[in-house]
C-alpha cells in the first residue's frame, strides 16, 4: 500500500499519540490493580497493608454482587432490545417521504443531546413522580391509581429512561443504513413479488445487519457503565433493586470508604465487560466483515 | 405469449411532461430495443411497462389485458437492472430462487427451475457463492438467471451492459442474443448505445424527448431514416449533414451522407469536393478521416482498409448519389424526389 519510507514516517508520526493513549490507559489500570490488593479504607488512613486477593474474595462472595450483576445484565439486555427493535421501526418510518420529515427527524434525535443527569431529573420529577408527574396526571384523568414508578417498578423505570436516551442513537445509525439501500434492489424485489413484509424481512433487515451490529456493540459499552441515571433517580434502591456493577463499585468506594474493595470491584467489572464484549463480537461480529 | 401494446401512454413527473403520448405495438417474440439520447424517456417508458412507475394517462396491454392498475409482480414480466440489483446477503441460488419463493412455489420445483436456469447460463461453478464474490459479467448472468426462472411473458432490460468493460460487453451482447433465440420470449431492451441496438434488435424504437421518432428494423432505420434525428443517431460514425451551396444542387435545404458512402480519391477528379485531412484514425480494418471540406466544413469519411494519408493532405470526395438522404426545412426526409 505504501512505500517503506512513508510507513516509517507514519510510525513516527503516530507514536506520540499512541504512547499517550497507552499511558492514559495503563497507569490507572495498574494503580487500580495495585489498590485492589491493599487493605485501604479512608476511615482508617495510614494503615494500608498488602492483603493479596482478599478484596476480590470479599467482593465476589458478597450477595450484593450477584444482584448487581443480574441488574446490569437485565438493564443492558432490555435497553438493547428496545432500542434496536424501536430503532429499526422508527428508521423505516422516518425514511418514508412525508410532510415535515426534516423536523420529525430532528425531534426524534433530540433526546440524545440531553445530558443523562438532566433527562434523569426530568423523568424523575416531571414524568414519573407519583404525585405531580405527568404519568400520574394521565392516570388520574382516566381514574386509575397512579403508579409509583421509581418506587414500585424501579428497574423498569430505569430501563424506560435509558432506552429513551439511546433510542435516538440507534435510530440515527439505522436511518442512514436504511437510506443507503439501493432503490433498484427494492424494485427488483418488488418485481419478484415481495410484499411489504417480505421486503422488510428478506431485503431491508439483512441490509441493516451490519448497522444493528454497530449499534449493539457501541451501546453495550456505554450501557454496562450506566451510572448518572441511577444516581440521580433511585440511588441504587429501593434496597438493591437498581444497583448495577458501576453503582456497586461507587457505593463501596464513596459510601463505605473502602478503596481496596472498590478497586477490586472495578477490576471485576472490567473483566466482566470484556467477557460480554467477547460474546457479543462472536455472536454478531461476523456481520462486520463484508 | 408476450404481446405488449401501448396506447396513448403519457407520463408526468410533477409538472414536467416526460412522455407526451406514445403508441407502440410489440409483437410476441420480438426483440425490441428502445434507443435514444440521455433523458429521452426510454428508461421511464420501460419502467412504465414494468409497473415501477404509474402512468399519467393511456393504457398498457399485455396479451390484450390492461395492466395499468396491476402491481409489477402481477404483470408477468421480469426485469434486469443496470446495477444488477442482486441481493448481496443471499447466495446466487437464493437470489435466483427468491421470486419463486415469493410466489409460494414448493422447494422441489424451485430447485428444478433454478438448476435449469443455472445450466442455461452456465452458473454451476459459482451457484453457492454470494454476489460480492462475483465479477461483473457473472453478476450480470445471475441477474438474467433471476429473470429467466420466473418464465415471464417478456423480459425487460434496463441498460444491462453499461457497467461492463468493452470486451465483456460484446460477449454478453452475443449471449443475450443467443438467449433470445433459445427462449423466443419477447424482450424489451433499453440502451443509449446504438451499436447494441443495431446488433440485438429485431425492431428499434428511436426515442427523442419522449416521442417515438421511428419504429422499424435496424436496416430500415439505417437505409431510410424518417428524419434528420434518426439519420444522425443511427450509424457510427455519425452521418454528415451538408447545407448551403452543395445541398442546393439537390434542390433541398439539407442533404445527408454517411461516412461510408463518400468516395475518396487522392488525385484530382471532376466535380468532387476538395477537402483537407485533419485527423486520420488508422484502425487497420478501417480508416476514419476527419476532413475540412471547402464550402462545407467538417466531414467524416470512412474508408475500408488502409489508406495512406495523413494530416494536411488534400483529398477529393465524391458522394454516392444513391445513398444520399434529402431533408426538408423541418428535418423530415424527402423520399419522392429521386
Amino acid at each position: 500500500m505504501a512505500t517503506k519510507q512513508t510507513k516509517t514516517l507514519a510510525t513516527f508520526m503516530v507514536a506520540p499519540s499512541v504512547i499517550m493513549l497507552f499511558l492514559w490507559m495503563i497507569v490507572p489500570l495498574c494503580m487500580t490493580i495495585y489498590f485492589s490488593t491493599l487493605r485501604y479504607n479512608l476511615l482508617d488512613p495510614g494503615n494500608e497493608a498488602f492483603v493479596g486477593l482478599e478484596n476480590y474474595i470479599y467482593f465476589l462472595t458478597d450477595p450484593d454482587f450477584f444482584t448487581a450483576l443480574g441488574n446490569t445484565l437485565i438493564l443492558v439486555g432490555s435497553v438493547l432490545f428496545i432500542t434496536v427493535v424501536g430503532g429499526v421501526l422508527l428508521a423505516i418510518l422516518l425514511d418514508q417521504p412525508f410532510f415535515g420529515q426534516g423536523i420529525a427527524r430532528l425531534m426524534v434525535i433530540a433526546p440524545f443531546f440531553v445530558m443523562p443527569t438532566v433527562s434523569a431529573l426530568i423523568w424523575k420529577n416531571l414524568l414519573m413522580n407519583p404525585v405531580s408527574g405527568f404519568f400520574a396526571y394521565l392516570a388520574k384523568l382516566v381514574g386509575v391509581e397512579p403508579i409509583d414508578w421509581l418506587g414500585d417498578h424501579a428497574l423498569l423505570s430505569i430501563i424506560i429512561l435509558v432506552a429513551w436516551q439511546w433510542l435516538p442513537f440507534a435510530t440515527l445509525i439505522l436511518l442512514t443504513a436504511v437510506g443507503s439501500l439501493d432503490g433498484e434492489r427494492k424494485e427488483a424485489a418488488e418485481m419478484d413479488g415481495a410484499g411489504p413484509i417480505s421486503l422488510f424481512y428478506y431485503i431491508i433487515l439483512p441490509h441493516l445487519a451490519r448497522a444493528i451490529t454497530v449499534v449493539i456493540l457501541i451501546e453495550t459499552i456505554f450501557l454496562l457503565s450506566i451510572f448518572a441515571e441511577i444516581f440521580v433517580t433511585t440511588g441504587g434502591g429501593p434496597g438493591l433493586d437498581t444497583t448495577n456493577i458501576a453503582f456497586l463499585v461507587y457505593s463501596q468506594a464513596l459510601l463505605q470508604f473502602d478503596i481496596g474493595g472498590a478497586s477490586a470491584g472495578g477490576i471485576v467489572a472490567v473483566i466482566l465487560a470484556n467477557i460480554v464484549a467477547i460474546f457479543l463480537v462472536r455472536m454478531v461480529g461476523k456481520n462486520l466483515d463484508a | 405469449m408476450g404481446r405488449i401494446v401501448l396506447e396513448k401512454v403519457s407520463k408526468y413527473f410533477g409538472d414536467v411532461l416526460v412522455i407526451p403520448s406514445i403508441d407502440l405495438e410489440v409483437e410476441d417474440g420480438d426483440f425490441v430495443v428502445f434507443v435514444g439520447p440521455s433523458g429521452c424517456g426510454k428508461s421511464t417508458l420501460l419502467r412504465l411497462i414494468a409497473g415501477l412507475e404509474d402512468t399519467s394517462g393511456g393504457r398498457i396491454l399485455i396479451d390484450d389485458v390492461d395492466v395499468v392498475a396491476e402491481p409489477p409482480a402481477k404483470r408477468g414480466l421480469s426485469m434486469v437492472f443496470q446495477s444488477y440489483a442482486l441481493y448481496p446477503h443471499m447466495t446466487v441460488r437464493n437470489n435466483i430462487a427468491f421470486g419463486l419463493k415469493m410466489a409460494g412455489m414448493d422447494k422441489a420445483s424451485i430447485d428444478k427451475k433454478v438448476n435449469h436456469a443455472a445450466k442455461i447460463l452456465d452458473l454451476g461453478s459459482y451457484i453457492d457463492r454470494r454476489p460480492g464474490q462475483l465479477s461483473g459479467g457473472q453478476r450480470q448472468r445471475v441477474a438474467i438467471g433471476r429473470a429467466i426462472v420466473r418464465e415471464p411473458k417478456a423480459f425487460l432490460f434496463d441498460e444491462p451492459l453499461s457497467n461492463l468493460d468493452a470486451a465483456l460487453r460484446v460477449q454478453m451482447r452475443l449471449e443475450i442474443s443467443d438467449l433470445h433465440n433459445e427462449l423466443k420470449t419477447t424482450m424489451i431492451y433499453v440502451t443509449h448505445d446504438q451499436v447494441e441496438a443495431m446488433t440485438l434488435a429485431d425492431k428499434i424504437v428511436v426515442l427523442n424527448a419522449g416521442n417515438v421518432e421511428q419504429f422499424g428494423s435496424p436496416l430500415d432505420l439505417y437505409n431510410s431514416p424518417r428524419n434528420k434525428f434518426v439519420a444522425g443517431f443511427i450509424g457510427s460514425p455519425k452521418m454528415n449533414f451538408i447545407e448551403g451551396k452543395h445541398a442546393e444542387k439537390y434542390k433541398v435545404p439539407t442533404v445527408g451522407i454517411r461516412p461510408e458512402h463518400l468516395g475518396i480519391n487522392t488525385k484530382q477528379s471532376v466535380g468532387a469536393w476538395i477537402a483537407k485531412v485533419g485527423i486520420a484514425e488508422h484502425l487497420g480494418s478501417d480508416t476514419f478521416l476527419y476532413v475540412d471540406a471547402e464550402d462545407i466544413g467538417q466531414l467524416t469519411v470512412r474508408v475500408s482498409g488502409e489508406l495512406n494519408v495523413s494530416h494536411g493532405d488534400i483529398v477529393y470526395l465524391t458522394p454516392d448519389e444513391t445513398r444520399l438522404h434529402r431533408f426538408d426545412g423541418d428535418g423530415m426526409t424527402i423520399t419522392a424526389a429521386k
